[in-house]
């Protein structure tokens, strides 16, 4: 509907400014299309081409290595490593209990605030958002002090409630992670989806009021039926985000040895390029990397599309 | 692909918010009498417990970053101890050189460059989508919104690799150039200008003579303002906060920008315990712009999360 709208307005805004066509459009266009060719095309286009090329020594290892094209044997070893697929799996755990966290908590929150009944909303939107200036490597920083025994008054609290735990185990540390990323995008999400309500119309709500519908009862049946377009904008790009991991594990690690070098795709990635300095492999992780992107994205917008129709 | 949800502009019309603003008032006056004074507790309570969950961890960076080493392990969190925080302040800034300092202004750089320079890009880009008729339009937009979602950490080592074939890693152009590009900000620019631009004050402006340039500079860019300002925090925000990207191309630390800076820091700390306070310090010195700058633009950034998600 909106989408309609909106290319009927253009069109009759295009009709209306004949004469500024192609020329002057292509001037407006060239510095963005320029930087994004820079920045984002040739750099995967020339990641493409190191991915089906390796560097080989000759016989006896000395010598000039000599770059020799072997097709998809790269992506062979990427997908053959037992680290890279550790990692895979790890990131879909991560996903698992990040997503319904996260998700489910902002949407909790901000039905929350928008209750009649909810106080200082404008001081509790502001407080949920304060997360959000804090750049990742910060948030990293201070939940990793916040884990570590000695400094950290959370462990400190709990071990005066009798309850001993290690957040930087390797069995607990990626919850521990988790919370990070809760942490830092919970109330981003918020305010989206507040603003998101806050667009319902009270005609809606005061009729099931009147028909005798309760407070908790709107929220469920009518409120969140109707934010729902807002929440599959929000799934689409949380997913998108839980593949850049690679902040926060790379703070972690260095407080912690459960995290190790290999620990994401994106870690294993960097450890390719610059530990064991084999940037054809890096290189075809990072293919595989954005293309794994691609497809999530491209089956979160359907299926969010289908359900919007539906 | 994406369309569907992606190009779904506006929901919240100016005067549907005019309306919910002006209505609750009454409304909510009248929907008081159903929540009775528990409700009331457990709303607020819960909002509460949340938003505790989300200050403490920052309450904590300030406690903490008036500490010294000892004082650190010592004594509990939220107590004061011997109150070191300016002593920390000047270990920080006396770290070798003052290189700290050199590590804020380069996020400073980065960032404001990237913020004032790419959100022009952007918005110059979004304002031709939404105003011009061209060929390959919508093809070209299909690019942009692909370009939205390709996670940045994908294409960080690819940037890599391309910019050491062409020698240009270790210098300010292999962070200052990818920043530059945000598609997410041509996409809100287009939303922008389609609800602040109308059509008829260009034709105005166009029947009295002035060029499509000169239209965009002295009418709508001004008009696109709030817009810009939006896309240009975000902007701000992403490059100040970015860390994979300086950190695989810089290996000269008097170009660091703080996040990466600090984050070697941390690695210090591992072995001489005595880095620690100057980690947490340094934090903390690092976030207080960026808080300042939200507590002061609270308006823009509340209305770029609803152009870019909600419509």
């Amino acid at each position: 509907m909106a989408t309609q709208a909106l290319t009927t307005t253009v069109r009759r805004q295009g009709r209306a400014l004949a004469g500024t066509g192609g020329r002057t459009a292509a001037l407006f266009l060239v510095p963005f299309f320029a930087v994004f060719v820079i920045a984002m095309i040739a750099p995967v286009i020339y990641s493409l081409v190191l991915s089906f090329h390796s560097q080989q020594k000759s016989g006896l290892g000395f010598g000039e290595a000599k770059t020799v094209f072997v097709g998809l044997e790269n992506y062979v070893q990427v997908f053959q490593s037992e680290t890279f697929m550790e990692g895979i799996a790890r990131l879909g755990l991560y996903c698992l209990i990040y997503v319904p966290c996260m998700v489910g908590g902002a949407v909790v929150f901000a039905l929350l605030l928008d209750a009649t009944v909810a106080k200082a909303r404008k001081l509790f939107q502001l407080l949920v958002f304060l997360p959000h200036a804090v750049p990742g490597v910060i948030a990293a920083l201070i939940w990793a002090y916040l884990y570590t025994p000695g400094i950290s008054p959370l462990v400190q609290a709990l071990q005066g409630g009798g309850i001993q735990i290690n957040f930087l185990d390797s069995h607990v540390v990626l919850p521990s992670i988790v919370n990070i990323g809760v942490w830092e995008w919970t109330g981003y999400n918020v305010i989206i989806l507040f603003t998101a309500l806050q667009a319902v119309p009270r005609e809606i709500l005061e009729a099931a009021r009147v028909d005798g519908a309760g407070e908790i009862r709107a929220a469920v049946s009518i409120k969140f039926p109707l934010i729902l377009p807002a929440l599959s904008v929000i799934m689409l790009f949380t997913i998108i985000g839980t593949l850049q991991l690679f902040t926060e594990p790379n703070i972690i690690s260095k407080a912690t040895a459960s995290v190790t070098s290999t620990w994401v795709p994106n870690l294993w990635a960097y450890d390719a390029a610059f530990i064991r300095h084999n940037l054809n492999q890096a290189a075809a992780a990072s293919i595989i990397i954005a293309g794994l992107a691609a497809i999530l994205s491209l089956a979160v917008t359907r299926l969010s599309s289908r359900m919007n129709k539906s | 692909m994406s369309t569907p949800t992606l190009s779904r502009p506006r929901s919240t019309s100016p005067s549907q918010q005019g309306h919910r603003r002006g209505g609750p008032a009454f409304t909510r006056g009248m929907s008081n009498r159903g929540g009775g004074f528990a409700s009331k507790l457990t709303v607020n309570g819960l909002l509460l417990i949340g938003s505790a969950y989300m200050v403490v961890p920052v309450l904590w960076l300030v406690f903490a970053s008036t500490k010294n080493a000892a004082d650190l392990y010592g004594t509990s969190a939220y107590a004061l101890g011997n109150f070191s925080l300016f002593e920390n302040i000047a270990n920080v800034a006396q770290q070798d050189g003052g290189l700290f300092f050199r590590w804020l202004s380069n996020s400073v750089m980065y960032a404001g460059v990237g913020a004032v320079l790419g959100s022009l890009i952007s918005v110059m880009a979004g304002y031709a989508f939404d105003k011009f008729q061209f060929r390959w339009k919508d093809s070209l937009f299909g690019f942009v919104l692909v370009g939205v979602l390709i996670p940045n950490t994908a294409t960080v080592l690819p940037m890599y690799l391309l910019a050491s074939l062409v020698g240009m890693t270790n210098t300010v152009w292999a962070v200052l150039i990818p920043v530059l590009c945000n598609p997410f900000g041509v996409y809100l620019a287009r939303v922008y200008s389609a609800s602040y631009v109308p059509a008829e004050t260009l034709e105005a402006a166009r029947m009295d003579g002035a060029g499509p340039i000169r239209s965009f500079f002295s009418l709508g860019l001004p008009m696109m303002m709030p817009g810009y300002i939006t896309i240009a925090l975000f902007q701000f925000v992403g490059v100040w906060n970015n860390f994979m990207l300086p950190l695989v191309m810089l290996q000269d630390q008097q170009l660091l920008p703080v996040s990466v800076g600090i984050s070697i820091w941390q690695g210090y700390s591992v072995p001489q315990p005595e880095f620690t306070p100057m980690v947490i310090t340094g934090s903390l010195l690092s976030i207080i712009p960026l808080l300042v700058a939200f507590i002061l633009l609270q308006r823009f950034w509340k209305s770029g999360l609803t152009a870019g998600s909600v419509k």
